[in-house]
Order: C-alpha cells, then sequence, then structure tokens
C-alpha cells in the first residue's frame, strides 16, 4: 500500500507522465480509504484549469495594454538618436 | 521624393514601425513578464535591432511578423540571463518542503490534510479569485513561477520549457511540482479557507 506521501507524489507526477497501470491503481485504493488524498487530486485537478482560465482572462485583458504616452515618447527619443 | 529600394520593398522608417506596431509588441512582452518597464525596453531594444537589421527582412513575412520574431529572440535572451541569475533551487531528491507536509508516521499521513474546497468551479468566474491566484503565482520563488507559466499557462511543452530555463527535464518537473504545491497551499489559505471561521 502507498503512503500519502508516495501518492502526493505520484499525483504530482501524475500530472506530467501517465502513471503505469499498478502506480494508477495503487493511487485509486488509496483514495478510497484517504478523503485527504483525493482532494489533493482533484486539487491539483483545478489548479490546472486555473491556469488555462487564467490565460483567456489574460489574453482578453491584453487587448487594453498599450505603450503610454510616455513610453512611446522616449522610445521614439531614442530611435532618433540611433 | 524617395526612391523604392532595389529590392522593391517599402520599409517603413522606425517611428512608423512605433506607431503601427509598438503596442502589439508591448502586449507581447508585456504578456509574457508582467513587467511594465522591461517591456518598454524590450520594445526599444527590438526596434533598434530592427533598424539595424533592415536589410535581413526579406518581405516573406509581413513587418508586424518580422518585428514580432525579433521580440521574441530579444525575450529568450532576456529570460535566459535572468533564470541563470537566479540561485538553483531544482535539486531533486532531499525535498525539504515536501517532507515538511507529511509526518513521519508509518503512513506518512498528511501533517495539515488539504482541506475541503467549496465550490472551486464558481471561484473561476469572480474577479476577486484572480486577484489572489496572480498574487499566489507572484509569491512563488522566480524560477517556480517561471516553470508553471510557461507550461500552464502559455502551453509550452516541458521540452520547450527547459530551452527558456535552461535546465534539466528532470528539474522542470520538481520546479513545477514545487510550484503546485505552493499554489494550492495559497490559494487554500486565501481563499478557500477565507469565511469558514474558526
Amino acid at each position: 500500500m502507498y503512503t500519502c506521501k508516495e501518492v502526493t507524489q505520484l499525483v504530482l507526477e501524475k500530472q506530467e507522465r501517465r502513471l503505469s497501470w499498478r502506480e494508477h491503481l495503487g493511487v485509486r485504493i488509496h483514495f478510497l480509504i484517504c478523503d485527504a488524498c483525493a482532494r489533493f487530486e482533484q486539487q491539483m485537478q483545478f489548479l490546472r484549469k486555473a491556469a488555462r482560465y487564467f490565460a483567456e482572462r489574460h489574453e482578453a485583458e491584453e487587448q487594453n495594454t498599450v505603450l503610454t504616452p510616455g513610453a512611446k515618447k522616449r522610445i521614439r527619443d531614442k530611435l532618433r538618436g540611433a | 521624393m524617395t526612391k523604392p529600394s532595389p529590392t522593391g520593398i517599402r520599409l517603413s522608417l522606425p517611428e512608423v514601425w512605433l506607431e503601427q506596431h509598438g503596442d502589439t509588441l508591448y502586449r507581447y512582452a508585456y504578456f509574457r513578464i508582467n513587467d511594465a518597464a522591461l517591456a518598454e525596453d524590450l520594445v526599444q531594444d527590438t526596434l533598434l535591432a530592427a533598424l539595424q537589421a533592415q536589410e535581413s527582412f526579406a518581405g516573406r513575412s509581413t513587418e508586424r511578423t518580422w518585428l514580432v520574431g525579433i521580440l521574441k529572440n530579444k525575450l529568450i535572451d532576456h529570460l535566459r540571463k535572468y533564470s541563470r541569475e537566479q540561485t538553483m533551487d531544482t535539486t531533486p531528491g532531499s525535498d525539504q518542503d515536501f517532507d515538511a507536509l507529511f509526518k513521519d508516521d508509518n503512513w506518512s499521513h498528511w501533517r495539515t490534510p488539504p482541506s475541503v474546497w467549496d465550490n472551486p468551479s464558481a471561484a473561476l468566474e469572480q474577479q476577486q479569485f484572480w486577484t489572489v491566484f496572480s498574487d499566489c503565482l507572484g509569491a512563488l520563488p522566480g524560477r517556480q513561477a517561471e516553470a508553471f507559466t510557461l507550461c500552464e499557462i502559455e502551453g509550452l511543452d516541458g521540452n520547450e520549457a527547459c530551452k527558456v530555463l535552461g535546465v534539466a527535464t528532470s528539474n522542470i518537473w520538481v520546479l513545477l511540482h514545487r510550484a503546485r504545491l505552493r499554489l494550492r497551499e495559497c490559494l487554500e489559505t486565501h481563499w478557500f479557507d477565507q469565511g469558514k471561521g474558526g
């Protein structure tokens, strides 16, 4: 049987690689008796979903991100000096 | 009257580039480094480099694509330099942060088990949650934040992220794992456990 520590490590690795069937089974069995680790896995999935949402929001916000007039002036001065 | 260049490609002056493409370049840089002053510097460096490299513009791509290409290289240079300046925090094994999460008993139980998160999907719709999320991301040590941003937010694969960060594949996983653990804990403390009372 896996310990909480081992399951946590495997759940983290699962974000990057496919677990072997043995690992997968061991993790599933552990979840049956351990709510804490089951929650941890759900929270890792949530984190991934949140990151995707974050990227989408960021892209929408991007449209309002522009160089300030001051910044443009500074760059223009540099370009003239070049 | 100016004559068209021998290649027949008409190039605008850097100041015109600035007017036409400055905001696009700035957004591109700002989105990746989240630092207004630095993004401004990168736009400036890009336009100066473009001025020097005018002849290399083959006209195969649009002016904007060409400029974004120069900016991309500037960005990678910057990220590389930045990631080398930081101390290495990627040593695998003997991970005290990770070990500290668990008790020393036979089952290595959680010292503080992850708490119950109430309706996490609803959080995604709340402006306030994203402020907390940004703050938590910002609070990560530099390389962990970069690894998480590159892989999870920008969608780079492990190999691409390794190139940017200049680390081995095994180390990018270590960085990502630490980032995930910290982000989880931070969101729990500053969002999900808020208002639970007690």
